[in-house]
């Protein structure tokens, strides 16, 4: 029996990262400056994340989260407090967020007038680094309760993020968490990458997030810049 | 565990292909996944199986071709390969680089299927698609 080899050289999850670059025209015509929160589960997002919403209601600023969780809307309701429009994805199981999803997602929603979208996604350090959802920015976050060695376990997600937040602060002490060895460890598998250290808790370090925000939002249309994007990324925005 | 979410995927993807080939039979889908591909090739693997069942797929043996992490060095001007992805520094001299050249990559390749017995095709003749499906 002959046999042929079709040849086709794509990436497996074209579907996905054709919504995202979708998704990502329509950030960018709408100017609004969307950030994908990934962490493994109790790193402390959500908290992270009131705390971001409740100081930029407080200062004005027009924002709006998307949080997706395999079940619940205990998220959605927590976030909603802070008075910013808020979505529950639900995955039923599915360890990640799509492109797809954020898209259903914002059904309806005005997005022109937003300075910031936050998607929180599911809490895994594995399966989100592989899913584009259009956003500008990426942000790993890594509490101190969880051990310094972290980014050398999970380098890939690390690999793929624009910002490093360092959560729960507060607990630092009685953790006996190593700041350096943390540091070290983000920039042994992703050299150059920004740390914030922060606590939602006493607000340590909010400043200096916001004044993050602030910076990638001036950064505009795309809020980043080439040397900060993957070059696949990049060279999709193309 | 999103392998089962990429096998779906890579089917997706494959089938359209294998249709409009015609052929009879599909005997391999070779695919690429690299260092950083955030893919576990032994649950890939598995989830491969059950994605292909009542397709046109079905039977048919997923390879992959793992991808080596390469990052390029600015001080030494070149390409090199990592034992890793832990630690993000040139090999040769040590300067710290994350500008990755490859080992992101999650890529079908080629699938290799059964000629019909009509065609005049050879052993292992590559057809390249159409433009669009070449470019990546």
């Amino acid at each position: 029996m002959t046999t042929r080899i079709l040849e086709l050289r794509r990436d497996i999850l074209n579907k996905n990262d054709e919504t995202a670059r979708a998704l990502r025209a329509r950030f960018r015509a709408a100017d609004v400056l969307t950030l994908n929160l990934v962490s493994s589960p109790g790193t402390g997002k959500t908290a992270f994340l009131e705390r971001t919403l409740s100081e930029l209601v407080k200062r004005s600023v027009p924002v709006a989260a998307l949080v997706g969780d395999l079940e619940t809307d205990n998220d959605a309701r927590r976030l909603a407090a802070s008075g910013a429009p808020v979505r529950q994805i639900n995955t039923h199981g599915r360890c990640h967020l799509e492109a797809e999803w954020v898209e259903s997602h914002l059904e309806g929603w005005p997005l022109a007038g937003l300075a910031y979208l936050f998607v929180e996604n599911v809490g895994n350090l594995v399966c989100p680094s592989s899913y584009d959802l259009g956003e500008a920015v990426r942000v790993v976050l890594l509490s101190v309760t969880e051990g310094e060695d972290k980014p050398l376990k999970y380098p890939g997600i690390f690999n793929s993020a624009d910002l490093a937040l360092i959560t729960k602060w507060d607990l630092a002490l009685p953790c006996e968490f190593d700041e350096a060895a943390a540091r070290a460890n983000i920039e042994a598998v992703r050299p150059g990458l920004p740390v914030i250290v922060t606590s939602a808790k006493t607000g340590f370090g909010m400043e200096e997030w916001l004044a993050f925000l602030e910076e990638r939002r001036r950064l505009g249309p795309d809020f980043t810049s080439a040397a900060a994007r993957p070059p696949e990324i990049a060279a999709a925005a193309m | 565990m999103h392998e089962l979410s990429i096998a779906h995927s890579l089917v997706e993807l494959a089938l359209p292909v294998v249709e409009r080939a015609g052929s009879p039979r599909v005997r391999e889908v070779r695919i690429a996944v690299g260092v950083l591909g955030g893919v576990s090739v032994d649950s890939l693997l598995f989830c491969y199986d059950i994605a292909v069942r009542d397709t046109l797929l079905e039977g048919s043996r997923l390879v992959v071709r793992e991808v080596p992490l390469i990052v390029h060095c600015a001080t030494c001007a070149r390409d090199v390969e990592l034992p890793g992805p832990t630690q993000f520094r040139c090999t040769v001299c040590g300067t710290p680089s994350g500008d990755i050249r490859k080992g992101r990559e999650l890529h079908i390749e080629a699938i290799e299927v059964d000629s019909l017995e009509d065609e005049t095709a050879t052993d292992g003749r590559a057809d390249s698609l159409a433009s669009g499906e070449t470019a990546l």
